[in-house]
């Protein structure tokens, strides 16, 4: 095993260059679990953690730009108004010294179904800044998840930034687990509602094969909150509403039986969380417009 | 050259008075909070090896082939040995029967069996060594429950038993039977205006102490070899060992390492013999560490166990008879399985008067990891059944639980259903209307001025539920335990004690072979030396195998075998001094030659408060030594077909009330409080006690809801042996603990005092299963209750 | 590979690393404190826990060649980083000595407290949560039980139940209270 230690960005594109199998290491709460379980024996490991970029982030207009390696524990800190989705999800990270050491980047890496991150990045809207020599791209959060801790990186690529999209409105975040902390998702759950353009995104974690949106619940619930004149009037999304799109959240799992729960739990877990989540924003973002046109 | 970490003395008390009935403070305590501690897994050698083993892929296997040509041509690597290079014929060991290969012999019998044993320079080496171990399997059907261990063509998992429960078991494949019968249920049936039948299984729990197994071997000039190592009994270890190593007794020297807790899991070996074998072989210290996931294959674990009860009641709430069989799986060896089977069944009625009553326990051979020793013993199974039964009974009668337990509590002079009587305390009610009595925690606490604070709710970081979903429910459990080793086992402690004068002071220090695991005996024994020899001073001795045994840490018999043994050495200790004195002194007082005298504050009293002389100038240059024996009363085995029989030392009884909130659409739990009545006949050290009835209390709150190995039906393999998915409570699962010590002393017990740690590992997790019940009326027949369990999605 | 860092306040160097080596086990087995404890190696029960350039993590985590220049504060040191930080004096070692106290001299109030509490059985998990709780008490001097409890959620004890340790941590901040 070779230890990689680039001192900047550009040595470390020219590194995983020279050799694709290197395995980044960040947080190393993936990483080194593998190495010291004798999981995984890389030909290279390249520390990350002396490239200050990755640790830093900048609120934009639209989005927040949010460095690969930014702990959790500062997400939670610093963004809880910019990313209060992502900063929800962070919060349920393992134990605190977890979140003081890994970041977006080592979820996204890894790409594990059962990722904190992934259901409020899905729900946010994000796209996944990767780099290489050959160029900088931007992968869609949707495209990014292609398989069972696989992603749409190519060998000689790095994860550099994630852009995620501003709240414009409520969001909110739910992890079910068998204990009351430092758990694994059994299944995960994450709900934004998107205001200005009258939507609703909806992250499932750990309940198929990849992170995965519940797109037809999202259509219905779009079409439904439309029809009632919901965003407008910001009546209480009626029970019927709700039951339907938890019902269609449900639907879009396609999870397994494992040691941490079944098949069946997780695709009514979800159902639960889809609802409460729903209400939890929707009762959010009916206070805030009254608070509004109180204001007015 | 020694090991670093060797162990040296513990010397406290230069400030305090300390005797028994003080909460004071551990010896070890300042070592432990710097850091300084050794614990097995720290110990080092100049020049030392590292030790790997290499452990079976599947549960159950015929070896065809081993090769370890390549591990051998490993650079760094100094030894791979195989069964085929163990130096005697002695190749087997066991607690009780000595069924378990030091490594595998043609056969492996449970996924994770230790096949081959490497030393390396560098724990990196050894993994690749063994790695490169080439070993070849022809798998061979498993063998998981009790339905395939008894099929007509079983495989038997041990061919040619010789041991002596052989003789009395109905197939080959159960290690151990016990049947107890008493009065006539069949004729007490009649009376019964109810009877309820339940069904009960309980999962696989892990001891889980936080110290991964590890040990250091160092050989020594004279041929032999000193160990240090983390166990719970040093001369159990050694008279397993030795014959193994082929050497006599005295050339294995066992040291007490520091130990990382227990819980059961240390009592038969893990590394011992290889960690030795190696460091024999190669002629270097050799250390053996095992990391997480080796632990989970490197110890017996808690029996699984399926239960079947029948309890009948008179309508005025009086229980007619108990029915019961346990099957417990003892997986691939025998381990503790028939001590567990004695339990089992002797305890699987509960505190209660019951006189009719037919128990049948068993343990069976299975390719399921091996099961032995757990805080609670078999006495766990029973009472997670037998209570979630009387709760049954009392719903069917309409009676409120605690009524109904109280009406039926066992007392002092009740018979046992192996017809042996109580004879000392017994407060089961007592206990009862204790813990009822405590004042209810506040309801919906979670409520605070910025909305629901998660952190209190069920799923706590999660965020699952800010209220909705949630029912709190409230539930009690009370249970029996023996303390002490039971069935005729000749059950000692040695205690060495010396006095002497240093400094001006007089001083005396404890030695004994007692596993200090994190009980706190080290802190026990300082307190009674104080009490008995009424001096400031104590010097706790390393424990080691210098001295004679102290038996095992475990049964909740430390602080009454040990203990006893230490007070006993000391009161022997005294008489010497005693006797220093009346020869040097005795003349001038005659108080010396007749009146009581005690030893108090460095001084030699009447029993009216006189002083007589200083310690220092009664020893003057003279140290007293004594070391001695002591056991406590007798007890005899069970009958083979009646369980008749004395076949227990004492009793020890807790009662549990568990209070929760579940997220009944989510299925998530929050214990919210889990408050504990205990007697423990006197205590020793009061702060000690409740931190036992703490620790005990959590642990059963964990297979209550959480924790469970859990075994491959098809293929006998364990899914996750880790701590990602083993999960035991952290602080955000684990409530308030409230405890009220009752202190009723036992006349036959050193002090009056009880065994008290493994009583509250036993109500725990029936008082939170009841709880749960009240909050969802789901039935709920196995630990640990799973979110799937509570939403109807398992 | 060779790996430099301040370990306690001391330059420390350690020679012949292998690179799949964590920052525990060169704390450990090289450096000779083996005072981080090694329960888990995958982050799961926080003994292990040491402050990373300031910040509570899980050495085993940390790949050796990650902590290459930073400094590192183990459970050894704990007592010397307190008294910094006090400027100096140590508070509670000294309003420790009642007739119920532990030998002990010079701790960090953290770890008095640990003693008097009676939050230390097997040990296994103290040092990790020492560290923890220290660094929490630093943060945030008067924490409310909810506090503590998120605080040290990272780290498994198995034998105390924890009420002792929310004990010694309730305890630690009333002397720093007084003590301030």
């Amino acid at each position: 095993m070779d230890f990689l230690r680039p001192a900047s960005w550009e040595e470390a594109l020219a590194a995983k260059a020279e050799h694709p199998t290197a395995v980044p290491i960040a947080g190393g709460t993936d990483v080194m679990v593998e190495i010291n379980f004798d999981h995984r024996r890389p030909e290279y490991l390249m520390d990350l953690n002396r490239i200050g970029d990755l640790y830093a982030w900048e609120v934009g207009e639209d989005s927040v730009r949010l460095g690969a390696s930014v702990p959790y524990t500062r997400i939670m800190e610093n963004l809880r108004a910019e990313l209060p989705g992502l900063a929800l999800a962070s919060h349920t990270v393992a134990s605190p010294q977890i979140r003081n050491r890994g970041g977006v980047g080592g979820n996204l890496g890894t790409a594990s179904p059962a990722g904190d991150a992934h259901p409020a990045l899905l729900a946010a809207g994000a796209e996944v800044e990767v780099e290489s020599v050959r160029g900088s791209r931007r992968i869609p959060i949707d495209d990014f998840y292609t398989g069972v801790k696989r992603n749409a990186l190519a060998p000689d690529e790095l994860i550099r930034a994630v852009h995620v999209k501003k709240a414009d409105g409520p969001q909110q975040y739910s992890k079910a687990g068998t204990r009351n902390a430092m758990v694994i998702a059994v299944c995960a759950f994450g709900l934004a509602l998107h205001p200005r353009t009258r939507t609703v995104r909806t992250g499932i974690g750990s309940a198929a094969p990849t992170p995965v949106r519940a797109t037809a619940a999202e259509e219905f619930l779009n079409a439904a909150l439309e029809e009632g004149g919901f965003w407008d009037n910001g009546k209480v999304i009626t029970p019927s509403v709700a039951k339907r799109f938890s019902d269609l959240c449900s639907a879009a799992c396609n999870p397994i039986d494992d040691v941490r729960g079944t098949a069946s739990y997780r695709r009514h877990a979800v159902g639960v969380m889809a609802r409460r989540t729903l209400t939890w924003t929707w009762e959010s973002y009916r206070g805030a417009r009254r608070a509004t046109e109180g204001a007015a | 050259m020694a090991a670093t970490g060797a162990p040296t003395g513990l010397t406290q008390g230069s400030r305090t008075k300390g005797g028994i009935g003080e909460s004071t403070l551990r010896p070890d305590g300042t070592l432990k909070v710097t850091g300084e501690f050794a614990y097995s897994s720290d110990m080092w050698h100049e020049d030392m090896l590292w030790g790997q083993i290499l452990r079976s892929t599947v549960a159950h296997a015929e070896i065809v082939s081993i090769d370890t040509s390549e591990a051998l041509a490993l650079p760094g690597v100094y030894a791979v040995m195989t069964y085929d290079d163990l130096p005697t014929e002695v190749r087997h060991y066991g607690l009780e029967i000595q069924d378990t290969p030091v490594l595998a012999h043609g056969k492996v019998r449970h996924h994770g069996e230790p096949v081959a044993i490497v030393a390396a320079d560098h724990p990196e080496t050894a993994r690749r060594a063994a790695a490169r171990i080439k070993v070849e399997y022809r798998e061979l059907p498993v063998i998981t429950d009790e339905a395939s261990a008894t099929a007509p063509d079983a495989i038997l998992v041990h061919d040619n038993r010789t041991d002596h429960h052989i003789g009395h078991v109905p197939h080959p494949n159960i290690v151990h039977r016990q049947p107890i019968v008493r009065g006539d249920v069949e004729q007490a049936a009649r009376r019964a205006d109810v009877i309820v039948r339940g069904e009960y299984h309980f999962g696989m729990q892990d001891q889980a102490f936080l110290g991964p197994e590890s040990g250091l071997a160092v050989p020594e000039e004279d041929g032999g070899v000193h160990l240090y190592i983390a166990t719970q009994w040093l001369h159990s270890d050694l008279r397993q060992m030795a014959p193994v190593l082929g050497l006599p007794e005295e050339k294995v020297r066992m040291t007490l390492s520091g130990v990382g807790g227990a819980f059961g899991g240390r009592e038969d070996l893990s590394m011992q013999i290889h960690a030795c074998l190696l460091a024999l072989r190669t002629g270097k210290p050799v250390k053996i560490v095992y990391n997480r996931f080796e632990s989970f294959f490197g110890h017996v674990h808690r029996h699984p166990a399926k239960l079947l009860y029948e309890h009948g009641a008179t309508r005025d709430g009086r229980l007619t008879h108990v029915k019961c069989r346990i099957v417990l799986d003892g997986g691939a060896y025998a381990s503790a399985s028939p001590a567990v089977v004695g339990n089992a069944s002797s305890l699987g009625v509960g505190p209660y008067v019951v006189d009719d009553v037919d128990i049948e326990a068993v343990a069976l051979y299975t390719n399921n990891p091996p099961c032995g020793a757990m805080r609670g013993f078999g006495a766990v199974q029973a009472c997670f059944a037998y209570e979630a039964q009387m709760d049954k009974v009392a719903r069917e009668l309409g009676m409120d639980p605690v009524e109904f337990r109280q009406l039926n509590a066992m007392e002092q002079g009740t018979l046992m259903p192996t017809g042996q009587p109580v004879d000392s305390p017994a407060p089961v009610a007592e206990l009862l209307r204790r813990v009822k009595a405590m004042p209810m925690p506040p309801e919906r606490q979670w409520e605070s001025s910025e909305g629901a604070d998660v952190r209190q709710l069920p799923g706590g970081l999660s965020n699952t539920t800010h209220g909705e979903g949630v029912v709190r429910g409230v539930g009690y459990a009370v249970g029996i335990k023996n303390v002490g080793f039971s069935e005729g086992f000749d059950d000692y402690s040695t205690a060495r004690v010396r006095m002497e004068a240093v400094g001006g002071e007089p001083v005396a220090t404890v030695h004994t072979a007692m596993a200090e695991v994190g009980q706190g005996g080290v802190t026990v024994h300082a307190q009674i030396a104080r009490t008995e020899l009424g001096v400031a001073r104590v010097t706790i001795h390393p424990a080691d195998t210098r001295v004679g045994s102290a038996g095992s840490t475990s049964a909740s018999r430390q602080t009454y075998v040990t203990g006893g043994a230490v007070k006993n050495a000391c009161e022997l200790v005294r008489e010497k001094v005693l006797e220093i004195g009346r020869r040097k002194f005795g003349s001038y007082h005659p108080a010396w030659a007749n009146a009581e005298l005690l030893l108090e504050s460095g001084k030699v009293v009447t029993d009216g408060g006189e002083a007589l002389a200083d310690l220092v100038d009664v020893l003057g240059d003279e140290a007293v030594e004594v070391e001695a024996e002591w056991r406590h009363r007798p007890t005899e085995p069970f009958d083979l077909r009646t369980g008749q029989g004395n076949g227990h030392v004492q009793y020890s009884f807790a009662a549990h009330r568990a209070v929760v909130e579940v997220d009944t659409e989510l299925g998530l739990v929050k214990v919210v409080e889990l408050a504990c009545a205990q007697d423990v006949g006197k205590a020793l050290n009061p702060l000690s006690v409740v931190g036992q009835i703490q620790g005990g209390t959590t642990q059963g709150l964990g297979i209550a809801v959480m924790e469970e190995i859990v075994v491959d039906p098809v293929t006998a393999k364990v899914k996750n042996p880790s701590f990602t998915d083993y999960l035991i409570p952290t602080i955000l699962d684990t409530p308030t603990i409230p405890v009220d010590v009752l202190e009723l002393a036992d006349d036959h017990a050193p002090y009056g005092l009880r065994g008290i740690g493994e009583a509250p590992t036993l109500s725990s997790t029936p008082a939170v299963l009841a709880a749960i019940r009240d909050a969802t009326g789901l039935e709920l027949n196995r630990t640990p209750v799973r979110p799937e369990h509570l939403t109807g999605t398992a | 590979m060779r790996v430099s860092f301040t370990v306690n306040g001391r330059p420390q160097q350690a020679d012949d690393v292998w690179e799949g080596e964590s920052l525990l086990y060169v704390l450990r087995e090289r450096l000779g404190l083996p005072g981080s404890k090694n329960a888990c190696e995958q982050g799961e029960c926080g003994s292990c826990t040491v402050r990373l350039d300031g910040v509570p993590v899980c050495s085993c985590l940390v790949a050796a060649g990650q902590a290459e220049g930073s400094e590192v504060i183990t459970v050894e040191g704990l007592a010397e980083y307190a008294r910094q930080r006090s400027g100096d004096a140590l508070p509670g070692a000294a309003d420790g000595a009642g007739p119920h106290t532990g030998e002990g001299a010079g701790l960090a109030p953290v770890q008095q407290a640990f003693i008097d509490a009676g939050a230390v059985q097997c040990g296994f998990c103290t040092p990790g949560l020492l560290v923890a709780a220290d660094e929490m008490l630093e943060r945030n001097p008067d924490p409310s039980d909810a506090d503590i409890r998120e605080a040290l959620s990272g780290n498994l004890c198995r034998c105390t139940g924890y009420e002792k340790i929310m004990d010694a941590v309730r305890l630690a901040a009333a002397r720093q209270a007084e003590g301030a």
